[in-house]
């Protein structure tokens, strides 16, 4: 079955660009702010953020990538091994304004492991979360996003997949029905 | 999504090509937790590890303990010399009993070659060699290994030695089987004494002439004489064995090249190796030891996510 589109590229950058000004409006000029783009997924709507912050005349926003998979929950529950990729963070939170970017907002599991990661690098002041989709009515904790780009509804077993163009046009977020 | 394809590490001989870039992959992210502000992380939290060590050792079992804390693992230490064994009792009735504690892992170190294969057999829990007498060391080749990565990149083609007490080393049987894998070139180089017979059928390069070894290779790899290991004298004196096989700044320094030194320690300054030769630029010894946290939470994290025990 084809997946079915749910934003097209042309949404996605109407919204990508009203991310942008409301992390502007709250942060100003970034000083205190600190970006962790959460990986695998995160850090492509991270780097697609950090790009429309810059040509917005923000002068290179404190940015890092964290990577969750040893703080996650499901070791040894999950029925696949879980795998890690890199974090890079050049700098400490300590006192620091955290966003936290996903691209996909589901049960909320991923986001409480970042919240326990991201404290090895120091205590911030805040933490906020921006997610690009979130999926209603599917979450396991009481986590809700700060900045969010569109909510969408899909059933339990569904995939809601973010594909993001190695060109700037082109992105695309789609449905994948989960077939018996 | 990877896994490794066995359960217990028992050598680097049971291990696939493909492990050794997954424990890799996995310890490269480890060493970025461990230079972290807060070094720990939770993924352990309900494994409890106990560390049998029939035979002393101080680093290998500190960089263990430090491995599975640094997981949030529950750390169980157990020195042969101050338990029942003494009293007679056996190898498997004594893990057994520690298993009966409700413990997941074991770490094993034991003066008799085969010993955590053995255990392997005979307990229903996950093991891993922490050396086994004369036979091998996995954790060491694999942080050996890694280490050399981080130096050159790709070992393919890589021209590595392994100098000294070869009959005795563990180390070296390991190292051996890893650097094999990876496709790099092994050349053993100690008197004849102490090479074992037949290990040139390793796929190896075997020489007696330490000054044409250093010649050939981009790294060396000293290994310490095992006296404790030795039943009889198998060179003349120490002078004459250091005068032959040390390492020293006078044998570097006419080759004009850059050769990548590792010792596995204890060093025995002066025999093996000069101490100028091992504070230079050239030892990567302390990066060894750092990085032997980062390979034994990767071998602590890939086999525990295979464990097969009931969750709470």
């Amino acid at each position: 079955m084809k997946p079915k589109v749910l934003l097209s590229d042309k949404k996605i950058n109407i919204i990508l660009n009203r991310l942008c000004y409301q992390l502007i409006e709250r942060h100003g000029d970034f000083s205190n702010a600190v970006l962790v783009g959460l990986q695998p997924r995160g850090t492509l709507l991270l780097d697609r953020l950090v790009e429309l912050l810059i040509k917005s005349g923000i002068d290179q926003p404190k940015i890092g990538k964290l990577d969750t998979t040893f703080f996650r929950d499901d070791f040894r529950r999950s029925e696949r091994p879980l795998n890690a990729n890199a974090t890079v963070m050049n700098q400490s939170v300590e006192g620091k304004d955290v966003v936290l970017i996903d691209d996909v907002l589901f049960t909320g599991r991923s986001i409480r492991s970042a919240l326990t990661a991201i404290d090895t690098y120091g205590r911030p002041k805040s933490i906020e979360l921006l997610v690009l989709v979130d999926r209603r009515f599917s979450r396991h904790l009481p986590i809700q996003p700060d900045y969010l780009g569109a909510q969408i509804d899909a059933l339990q077993g569904d995939k809601v997949k973010v594909v993001w163009s190695e060109k700037e046009t082109e992105n695309t977020v789609y449905l994948e029905k989960h077939l018996e | 999504m990877k896994a490794l394809s066995v359960s217990h590490l028992l050598g680097i001989k049971y291990l696939q090509e493909e492990d050794l870039y997954l424990i890799f992959e996995t310890a490269k992210h480890f060493k970025e937790v461990i230079n972290r502000p807060i070094k720990k992380v939770p993924s352990l939290r309900d494994i409890t590890i106990a560390n049998l060590f029939f035979e002393n050792s101080t680093r290998t079992k500190l960089s263990f303990e430090l491995a599975e804390k640094r997981l949030s693992a529950d750390v169980l230490n157990f020195s042969a010399n101050q338990s029942s064994v003494k009293k007679g009792e056996t190898l498997v009735d004594t893990v057994n009993n520690i298993l009966a504690m409700k413990v997941d892992m074991v770490v094993i170190r034991h003066p008799h070659p085969g010993a955590a294969h053995f255990l392997s057999k005979r307990v229903d829990s996950c093991i891993i060699n922490a050396g086994d007498g004369t036979h091998e060391h996995p954790s060491q080749a694999l942080l050996d290994a890694f280490s050399l990565q981080e130096k050159f990149g790709d070992l393919s083609g890589k021209r590595i030695a392994i100098v000294g007490d070869i009959l005795h080393s563990r180390v070296a049987l390991s190292n051996i089987y890893t650097l094999k894998m990876l496709n790099a070139e092994v050349q053993v180089c100690a008197p004849k004494s102490l090479l074992p017979k037949h290990i040139e059928s390793l796929g190896i390069k075997v020489s007696t002439d330490f000054s044409q070894t250093l010649k050939w290779c981009d790294a060396v790899n000293m290994l310490r004489v095992q006296n404790e290991r030795m039943d009889l004298n198998y060179f003349p004196s120490t002078r004459e064995y250091s005068q032959n096989f040390g390492l020293t700044s006078e044998r570097i320094k006419p080759l004009r090249k850059e050769i990548v030194i590792l010792h596995p320690g204890p060093i025995n300054r002066g025999v093996e190796i000069s101490s100028e030769v091992a504070d230079s630029d050239h030892a990567i010894i302390l990066d060894q030891v750092e990085n032997g946290v980062a390979i034994r939470m990767a071998i602590i994290y890939l086999l525990a996510s295979k464990l097969n025990i009931p969750i709470a």
